[in-house]
């Protein structure tokens, strides 16, 4: 008799607990996903809000763009050199070694060139960016910026959105030509490809519309690590601390990072099978 | 000046103020005190809009500021000069830049012009010949002294100090206060000052409240704080200010502090 009522009761409660616990989790990331949109939103509407600060806009152009081009050559060098070994091999044993240079070229600059910048940025500069303003959050600055009537959005994150948006094409530029820089050393010093031909096949397959996705696909990047990172940094909890502001600062690497691949596969479906795009 | 009416907020899923109302008369210096997450830096941020009220009005000058729009709002915050519990001097900046910056913003004053505001506010706050060194370069009291001269560089109506002389050494306390009560004479500004620091409130204050229960359960006078009967208001001022009650001529508190030391 003693044990009649507990089972009952107890499936109900435990049924509810979890209807509580997964309904929170649900309108917490919905809530989450709503300040983001209102944060991204505010953001590009006060891109044409005047004053417009070009001092704030010319030293993040610097520190995103000037500082992260060693990096990016390198990375990119690095791509190429791997991407040309791979090739050939590949290539050679459908005996199409001869193509490795449209094979550098057109990877490079349609997928490989704006998503290796993408990650470089994403982890230096995203990272950086929320670790940044993260610091700002925790320490009051950006309370002390709004109290000074200075809008905090206007004045730290469209200098930062615009440097991104601006700096990732160009630096994908570099990343791209130094990957065939690096394809081109291994093609001819390596595997005594004529450096004549491979020239020619990278010119023959550079076309146009492949350089417009190349940069539509990098600025795309650039405005998500950019938004990202500064959403990250403004949202951490105060009482988090130098803890938060490290989660925080992994949290945005990590965010970014998916959503470079995810505007990847999205861009790649709009522009090639959408757009049909060469 | 500053009238607060029936405010409640709740703040990481506990009510902390709860239905409190307090005014702030034009031109005295009214100290704020309570315990630590009574909800005193809370008012702070309500009074300047940093954060919105669950319920209730904050009306400065007769306008309510959560009706305001954002512009209207940052042109409100103009009349407040706030500074921080950490001072939340811009790292990136120079004491110069900091100080000047309001003005730099808002103003279409030439660099000079800035640089010669500066200095005179820096004068204000004994930090001549500091404009150059970063926010790293300054010790506690430098650093708060800087806040203050970037919270008066705009010419405040209302100087809010949050929590003035917390991490501070006592002589850097007793400066710290020296520079309200100068700052409050010389520029003839209403200030608020949120502290649980005693020596610190009684030394500045021409008027005082005491928060408790998210609502003010006293307010006046120094004085007249010494001498209110109220069990929460004498156990908090005779445990933070034994040397200003003994001075009164309350007897039931003279008695006890005197059983205290006794103790």
């Amino acid at each position: 008799m003693a044990d009649q009522p507990s089972v009952p009761q107890q499936k109900p409660v435990s049924l509810l607990r979890f209807a509580d616990f997964a309904g929170a989790r649900i309108l917490y990331r919905l809530s989450g996903f709503g300040r983001a949109s209102i944060f991204v939103f505010r953001t590009l509407a006060l891109l044409f809000k005047p004053p417009f600060q070009l001092n704030l806009l010319v030293r993040q152009l610097r520190l995103i763009g000037v500082d992260s081009l060693s990096v990016v050559l390198v990375s990119g060098i690095f791509t190429g050199i791997v991407l040309a070994t791979q090739g050939y091999i590949q290539l050679s044993d459908l005996s199409a070694e001869g193509q490795i240079g449209r094979f550098v070229c057109v990877s490079l600059i349609k997928e490989l060139g704006p998503m290796v910048t993408g990650f470089v940025l994403a982890g230096r500069i995203g990272a950086s960016i929320t670790a940044e303003l993260g610091t700002m959050k925790v320490t009051e600055q950006i309370d002390a910026l709004s109290v000074m009537g200075t809008d905090p959005v206007k004045y730290l994150v469209v200098p930062r959105f615009l440097a991104c948006a601006y700096m990732l094409p160009i630096l994908t530029v570099f990343s791209t030509f130094s990957g065939i820089a690096g394809g081109y050393a291994v093609a001819v010093y390596l595997f005594n490809m004529n450096g004549v031909f491979f020239m020619k096949q990278v010119q023959s397959y550079l076309y146009i519309s492949s350089i417009c996705i190349s940069l539509i696909k990098a600025t795309s990047f650039g405005m998500a690590i950019a938004l990202v990172g500064c959403y990250k940094g403004f949202t951490i909890s105060v009482a988090g601390g130098a803890e938060g502001v490290g989660k925080a600062t992994t949290g945005s690497a990590v965010v970014s990072l998916m959503l470079i691949l995810v505007l990847d596969v999205l861009l790649n479906h709009l522009l090639f099978t959408l757009l049909q795009l060469k | 000046m500053i009238q607060i009416k029936n405010l409640w907020k709740s703040f990481e899923g506990k009510q902390v103020l709860k239905g409190l109302d307090l005014h702030i008369p034009r031109g005295e210096t009214l100290v704020i005190m309570g315990r630590s997450g009574c909800g005193k830096s809370l008012l702070l941020k309500l009074v300047t809009g940093l954060m919105q009220p669950d319920a209730g009005e904050i009306l400065v000058d007769g306008e309510e500021i959560s009706g305001l729009k954002f512009k209207e709002l940052n042109h409100m915050r103009r009349k407040f000069g706030l500074l921080f519990q950490s001072a939340a001097l811009f790292d990136s900046m120079s004491v110069e830049e900091n100080v000047g910056f309001m003005l730099a913003q808002h103003t279409k004053l030439s660099r000079a012009q800035i640089r010669e505001i500066v200095i005179e506010k820096l004068h204000l706050v004994d930090l001549d010949g500091t404009e150059h060194l970063r926010p790293a370069e300054l010790s506690g009291g430098m650093r708060k002294r800087v806040g203050l001269a970037r919270a008066i560089a705009f010419d405040p109506e209302v100087i809010l100090y949050d929590e003035p002389t917390t991490g501070l050494d006592p002589v850097t306390c007793v400066e710290i206060n020296r520079l309200i009560q100068s700052l409050h004479e010389k520029l003839e500004v209403t200030s608020v000052v949120v502290t649980h620091d005693m020596d610190s409130a009684f030394t500045v204050a021409t008027r005082m409240a005491m928060i408790h229960s998210g609502k003010i359960v006293a307010f006046g006078h120094p004085n007249e704080m010494l001498e209110n009967d109220d069990p929460i208001l004498q156990q908090f001022i005779l445990l933070g200010a034994p040397e200003q009650i003994l001075n009164v001529s309350n007897p039931v508190l003279k008695e006890f502090i005197l059983n205290l030391r006794e103790e």
